[in-house]
């Protein structure tokens, strides 16, 4: 850890001190969380996205939900939407969706275990820096547990006129979220640059 | 309080924003951009511009903010009718068929959380400007919330995503994303960006100035 540390939100430099299990260290004079203790965060976030990579995969492969209305059924995919946006000339909402549903949690996913696998056996990857920032900044635009609560809107919003049918994929991408979600929580960038700093 | 506080800025350091390290300022080089030496990012002592570059994006947004709530977010085609709705014709679909929960979550999300984050950040950014000392925690905590609840007003766009992907039925019934989506999309992804430019630390450095 470094020795001295200042609050994001206010500047008030603090000494950094070592924290009781799952402790959390406040800035003294805005409140804001300066750092948390977090335990096994490098192979917790390791284990949290390799369970995430597999089951997008599945997300993203299988059936996500399905309409039913009369003797139709009507499949779709999880990335069906998007397609269907873009077809109606609403590229740029489309482009959105894309990357925020889809590409910035893969990008997350494949960021975190590029930078976390070779940083478990004491290796250093090539463009480690730009790479883990960018893994940080994705942060953000990773939305799935946004479109989650859509899922459950749409749903509750044609269960009168149709029969909705959940798919393989839905589940995995339930799945993913709390997973996704999990890794983020888990990791600890002070702890990663720190070893990335001994390393080098 | 009439001592001077222990920040970054007054010790001459910058905490980089990306890797949280905190750099000494190298005199020499000033004027020439600033690198973090751990991690490589571009450092600022503040994040630059933050009062202009918020004010320009809470003020597009605001702009936007209107005719995504006047034009329709999606147009249900069933057996050749056409029915266009908006943001708030939904809210009251869902009021009406008795499904409240669902009513107060659209309502949150798509209009009370995009309206309070612009009030949020013009009172941010004006308090900021007349240099206030009121209650600067309260306004940090304010801004904590403010960009964390952001990504939530996505959840209109997601839910047209998905019903343009289930409700493609041909003639029996479609559904087509309007115009009112595209501006409600630019709302709420320039309202995160303005969040992003605006810089908390400024809160604090008006009080500094005036404790001097």
């Amino acid at each position: 850890m470094d020795a001295l540390i200042a609050c994001h939100e206010c500047d008030l430099i603090h000494r950094v001190k070592p924290l009781p299990k799952k402790g959390v260290a406040n800035c003294t004079r805005c409140g804001s969380v300066l750092y948390r203790h977090k335990p096994n965060s490098l192979e917790r976030t390791l284990a949290l996205s390799l369970a995430g990579l597999v089951l997008f995969g599945l997300a993203n492969w299988f059936p996500f939900l399905a309409l039913k209305m009369g003797s139709q059924v009507h499949h779709t995919n999880l990335i069906t939407g998007i397609q269907v946006l873009y077809d109606q000339g609403m590229q740029a909402l489309a482009v959105l969706v894309l990357i925020t549903t889809v590409l910035a949690p893969l990008a997350q996913l494949l960021g975190m275990l590029y930078v976390l696998l070779p940083l478990k056996r004491d290796r250093v990857p090539p463009k480690f820096a730009p790479v883990f920032r960018l893994v940080l900044g994705l942060e953000t635009w990773s939305m799935m547990e946004v479109f989650m609560l859509g899922i459950l809107v749409s749903v509750v919003k044609l269960a009168k006129m149709a029969q909705i049918v959940p798919g393989i994929a839905i589940f995995s991408f339930f799945a993913l979220i709390v997973v996704l979600a999990a890794a983020t929580v888990s990791l600890d960038p002070h702890e990663i640059w720190h070893r990335w700093e001994k390393l080098r | 309080m009439k001592s001077i506080p222990f920040t970054a800025r007054n010790a001459s350091q910058i905490s980089c924003h990306s890797c949280h390290l905190l750099c000494r300022i190298n005199f020499s080089k000033i004027g020439k951009s600033l690198v973090c030496p751990r991690c490589g990012a571009t450092l600022h002592q503040r994040k630059p511009n933050s009062l202009k570059r918020t004010w320009a994006l809470v003020l597009a947004a605001a702009i936007f903010y209107i005719p995504a709530n006047l034009l329709p977010v999606t147009i249900v085609t069933s057996l050749g009718k056409d029915q266009a709705d908006t943001i708030m014709s939904g809210v009251i679909y869902f009021i009406g068929s008795g499904m409240w929960p669902i009513a107060l979550v659209i309502f949150v999300a798509s209009i009370m959380v995009p309206m309070l984050k612009l009030i949020i950040l013009i009172v941010l950014l004006i308090t900021v400007q007349r240099k206030s000392a009121w209650r600067p925690k309260d306004r940090t905590r304010l801004y904590r919330i403010t960009e964390a609840v952001g990504r939530w007003s996505m959840v209109d766009i997601y839910v047209v995503t998905i019903l343009v992907a289930l409700v493609n039925l041909g003639n029996l019934a479609t559904i087509k994303a309007g115009p009112g989506a595209g501006f409600f999309a630019a709302v709420v992804v320039i309202t995160i960006f303005a969040a992003m430019s605006f810089d908390p630390r400024l809160i604090w450095d008006a009080k500094e100035t005036l404790d001097e």
